[in-house]
């Protein structure tokens, strides 16, 4: 199903949730909402589901507009953040919960519910009551309990977060395949960018009440738009001024930018070639399991790199060459990402 | 407003207290002692005494005291009087606990605090401000002497008195409760197309019968009780508008001791029911929260766990 959003506002007493939020789901299946806590994605998966009003803006599921649609009528399933299950019911009847309002026959009821049993893994504990089952149980219990009245999108409110950190890796590929088997439209909100990043078709950046990028995860990690998106996807080290760096000095004067360890290089004299590759002293190496993460001090900058583990280890106070292969320029409230020219006339050459 | 108090967690820790911790057993006596022997006068001496004195001539007597014609009219009445307030009151209580809890509102702190009136105004002043109101020489009376309605020192008096002074239980009850447990599951239910009438009854409800029964005990031990009030409004007419509080001190003021402990004891005896079943009500949401909690234990069997 196609979800559109139009321009939708949502306040809360003095606070702005959403200050105008547009956005266009497209055909894409699984769509991750991610953003810092408090940014409005919560509230915005809640105007979907009918759950909140918006105070301006359409609806569109389908291009047909749901504003007044109340959320029983929406054809949703919603997964809460803290699952929600129904605490005096077992599995079973948690699961059975919205067939038995569709009013269907119990041996269709039955079936559907042993199919999603099956589906979720959870075979064997339909009698069992939420308070005995764990983490990862409830949320497949809540997570069929769903899926059970066949909705056309499936919202998911944060739902990894309670999870401890092992389990919630399995849980990722688990729901992606899910997903994929059942082939519903999925909305799911996350604070997590790994997260996002592994699970989703299309991540949309969510801040402070609007939405800063919408792309695929490989597209925003690359392109980010904004200075937001550059700081808030992967790791980042700003720098006040690039008119001094080799393969980006013709850009002009007084841009700030945004630099990713991944697209750095650091080495030994003879190891890059110099003549795209600043020089700099080493202020810090650490290991971080599969690489050494550098600090190098060049002129009034910290850049930050990466050197492989069998390479050459480095020392705090040596001096090292620096190859900044890409950067994320940004102008106000636009971010761009350039290629260092150097290195690329190298390249063609 | 025993109902706040009671839910003690299961004793023993205090004996499992490792000795250096604990206070020297000349202290621990003096407060076992101090407690029991207040307890003893002030709780279980009186009790003790209504029973003695209503058989002290007899259980023939006893039996005809409490099946004369006046006393059976009085427990009738409290009976109904009973079966109309409690009731109404339950209903009014989840009403109000579901709007305090789910709902913002202008004026939820407001009331908040006019649920608690009645516990802090005077029984005596309930039961005056119905006979200000409807009373003869009141606001309404006129009005209601002219359509031939009578409200004061009949039924509907002693109804709107008693609905007056339990209006707080069942709401008080309920209102902790169901703020504890929030929203979420009722939207859920939403969510999966159950409309609100569904959702009160197969999702509210059954979260809160605890707490709707434990307020209604409550509810029905002081509607049965209620003496202040109702005696204010009730008139105390013989075989019409006197409940068993009040024939209890008619019959006492007559001098007619044993008929008086004997409707008394009745009383008390409806006190010990509700004591009992409140704590058998007690002692089964522990004895299912211990089996939740045995539940959990499974988990820990790595063979369960996905």
């Amino acid at each position: 199903m196609r979800i559109q959003a139009r321009n939708i506002k949502k306040r809360f007493g003095h606070f702005q949730a959403l200050d105008g939020v547009s956005f266009d789901s497209g055909d894409n299946r699984l769509i991750g909402l991610l953003g810092p806590s408090g940014g409005g994605k919560t509230t915005l998966l809640r105007i979907l589901a009918g759950l909140e009003t918006p105070d301006e803006g359409d609806i569109l599921f389908d291009g047909r507009r749901v504003n007044d649609v109340p959320p029983q009528k929406r054809e949703i399933g919603f997964v809460f953040q803290s699952y929600a299950l129904f605490r005096h019911m077992s599995v079973f009847d948690n699961i059975a919960f919205g067939l038995t309002v569709q009013k269907r026959s119990k041996a269709e009821i039955r079936e559907r519910v042993e199919y999603l049993l099956d589906l979720t893994g959870l075979k064997g504990l339909e009698k069992r009551l939420p308070h005995q089952l764990s983490g990862g149980q409830k949320q497949r219990v809540a997570f069929a309990r769903a899926l059970a009245p066949e909705p056309k999108l499936l919202l998911l409110d944060e739902p990894f977060a309670a999870i401890d950190a092992k389990v919630r890796k399995e849980l990722r590929k688990w729901l992606k395949a899910m997903i994929n088997e059942v082939g519903i439209t999925t909305i799911f909100v996350t604070h997590d960018q790994e997260e996002a990043v592994e699970v989703a078709d299309e991540i949309i950046i969510v801040s402070q009440g609007h939405i800063e990028q919408q792309g695929t995860p490989i597209d925003i990690y690359l392109r980010p738009r904004t200075p937001f998106v550059a700081s808030f996807m992967g790791e980042t080290h700003f720098i006040a001024d690039i008119s001094g760096l080799k393969g980006f000095a013709q850009l002009g004067r007084g841009f700030k930018a945004a630099i990713r360890p991944e697209f750095v290089e650091i080495g030994k004299k003879g190891e890059l070639p110099v003549q795209v590759a600043e020089t700099g002293v080493v202020r810090q190496v650490v290991f971080r399991g599969k690489d050494w993460h550098v600090e190098v001090q060049v002129g009034e900058n910290l850049i930050a790199g990466y050197r492989p583990v069998d390479a050459d280890p480095l020392k705090p106070g040596e001096e090292v060459l620096v190859l900044i292969r890409k950067l994320h320029v940004i102008d106000e409230n636009r971010c761009a990402t350039v290629d260092n020219l150097g290195l690329v006339a190298m390249n063609a050459v | 407003m025993a109902g706040y108090v009671t839910h003690l967690p299961s004793s023993a820790d205090a004996a499992e207290r490792p000795a250096h911790l604990n206070e020297s057993s000349a202290v621990r006596r003096l407060l076992i002692g101090i407690a029991l022997l207040f307890v003893g006068l002030v709780l279980v001496l009186p009790l003790l005494t209504v029973i003695v004195e209503a058989l002290e001539r007899g259980f023939k007597v006893y039996l005809a005291s409490i099946t004369e014609k006046d006393a059976r009219s009085a427990i009738r009445l409290t009976l109904l009087v009973a079966a109309i307030s409690v009731p109404l009151n339950t209903i009014f209580g989840i009403c109000a606990a579901w709007a305090i809890a789910k709902f913002n509102f202008r004026g939820k702190n407001l009331l908040i605090t006019l649920i608690d009136l009645p516990f802090s105004v005077s029984p005596v002043i309930a039961g005056l401000i119905f006979v200000l109101l409807f009373g003869a020489q009141g606001w309404l009376g006129p009005w209601l002497q002219a359509h031939d309605i009578k409200i004061v020192f009949a039924l509907p008096g002693i109804v709107l008195a008693t609905l007056f002074v339990t209006f707080p239980f069942v709401a008080r009850e309920l209102i902790p409760v169901m703020q504890a447990q929030g929203n979420e599951e009722e939207e859920a239910a939403a969510t999966m197309g159950a409309g609100g009438w569904r959702i009160f009854w197969k999702i509210t409800v059954p979260n809160v019968k605890w707490g709707i029964l434990y307020g209604v005990i409550l509810c029905n031990a002081r509607a049965m009780g209620e003496f202040g009030a109702v005696s204010v409004v009730s008139g105390h007419i013989r075989g019409q508008t006197n409940t068993m509080p009040l024939h209890v001190e008619i019959l006492y003021n007559e001098y007619q001791f044993t008929a008086a402990f004997a409707v008394a004891s009745l009383l008390a005896l409806l006190a010990l029911i509700t004591l009992a079943v409140k704590s058998f009500m007690e002692w089964k949401q522990r004895s299912a929260a211990a089996a939740a909690e045995q539940g959990g234990v499974h988990l820990a069997h790595p063979g369960t766990e996905h």
